[in-house]
């Protein structure tokens, strides 16, 4: 079987790296090109160093590219959506990481990002990328847009709760936890280790952009309000999401899990963790670490309709790169768990 | 004896979990009494009686989480 020649546009980045380490070991993929206007010249392994003797690949600068079947990008937000046109005319399918073509609707993505979109008109052709929620559009999709890390932990555990119209639609308040990955590997003065280590940061209490994308893939069709704040801590990579929602009804933790297991119980990449015994008894991100699973526990408080779920996934996994690679699976038809088995370390 | 044995393996008993609603396979030989573990939510659980299967919650030794 001929494999699909795949090529990744800004691939010096932690998403691109992680994508580029699934690719090489996906049996039905050949990475032909890596771009990177900062290391053109340079191995992929130099930027990279954990893919040392997996590929001798080296970055060239994405005005060289070459025609491919597929082109992931993995830019900085706001790049794609000024090149897109080139990429089209590389690619006939494209799977975008940033955010650009993630919102459907062009006055969310002006109040959530600030400025107006560069071509609009494209926001409906991409297939927002939570392959949980989309499986069956993915499969004859030319254009995937991958969720972000943290609406893709927040979407997940909440999913099956608004799709069966089962809490208050004003009252859910998301508390993500999240590693240093989830900034890139752009240095700043807070990513300096001495500010960092060690840190509890607030670092966006309110309006994340990721607020959008939940708002979009939680409404079906009605007006709801997610209330969501994220905080840094000492971890490197994943995430942790504690939802707060307000169930309409006063259901057990027995029909709960029913419905969590209606929603994923034949999903690969999903796991219900809620444990009476044990260390880890919910989800736990270390767990995760490399790893494409979304774990996802939940619990009932007994004085009140409060409902706390939690979900975990690691950000550069579930979160970016895997849910990539599981979405490209789709596209080709190919079993969606190809290249993502790993199931993680313990003790890590 | 033998007939009993040929119906367990034609017909799997289950037993639903009372915590989290998982349907449980008891295996074969299982005895009233018996301690075995729901596969979903990790509860123990006590075989309470095989006709109709049924199983409840294990006595558990409580963990002091909250110090």
């Amino acid at each position: 079987m001929e494999k699909v020649k795949v090529s990744i546009v800004g691939g010096s980045g932690y998403t691109g790296g992680e994508l580029i380490r699934l690719l090489l070991f996906h049996p039905n993929v050949e990475v032909i090109e890596v771009t990177s206007e900062s290391y053109t010249g340079k191995f992929v392994h130099k930027i990279h160093p954990n893919l040392r003797k997996s590929t001798t690949l080296k970055f060239i600068s994405a005005s060289e590219l070459q025609p491919c079947d597929l082109l992931f990008l993995c830019l900085p937000h706001n790049s794609s959506q000024n090149q897109i046109d080139r990429f089209k005319n590389l690619a006939p399918r494209i799977i975008d990481l940033s955010a650009d073509f993630r919102l459907k609707s062009e006055s969310e993505y002006e109040k959530w990002y600030g400025h107006k979109h560069a071509r609009p008109e494209l926001l409906n052709e991409f297939v927002y990328g939570i392959p949980e929620l989309h499986r069956e559009e993915m499969k004859n999709a030319k254009y995937i847009s991958s969720a972000g890390c943290n609406a893709t932990a927040s979407i997940l555990g909440l999913y099956p709760l608004f799709k069966n119209d089962l809490v208050d639609e004003e009252r859910t308040v998301i508390e993500v936890k999240a590693g240093s990955s989830e900034g890139g590997n752009k240095v700043n003065e807070g990513s300096h280790h001495p500010e960092r280590a060690g840190v509890v940061r607030s670092y966006m209490p309110t309006q994340h952009r990721h607020t959008a994308e939940i708002l979009q893939e939680l409404s079906f069709g009605k007006i709801i309000n997610v209330h969501f704040s994220a905080t840094a801590i000492d971890i490197v990579r994943g995430l942790l999401a504690t939802c707060h929602v307000f169930l309409k009804k006063d259901l057990q933790e027995k029909e709960i899990w029913k419905i969590y297991r209606e929603a994923y119980g034949n999903e690969p990449f999903i796991r219900i963790v809620k444990e009476s015994e044990g260390i880890y008894r919910y989800p736990e991100p270390k767990l995760l670490s490399g790893t494409n699973y979304c774990d996802i526990g939940f619990k009932k408080d007994e004085f009140s309709n409060r409902l706390v779920v939690i979900s975990a996934i690691d950000n550069l996994m579930k979160g970016a790169a895997g849910q990539a690679l599981q979405a490209f699976n789709l596209m080709y038809g190919f079993d969606e768990r190809t290249g993502l088995e790993f199931p993680g370390l313990h003790p890590i | 004896m033998f007939a009993k044995l040929k119906k367990w393996n034609k017909e799997k008993m289950k037993a639903e979990c009372p915590v989290c609603g998982a349907m449980i396979d008891l295996p074969e030989g299982t005895v009233v009494g018996e301690l075995i573990e729901c596969p979903d939510c990790g509860t123990e659980l006590e075989v309470e009686s095989l006709n109709p299967p049924t199983v409840k919650e294990a006595p558990q030794e409580e963990e002091d989480w909250g110090e």
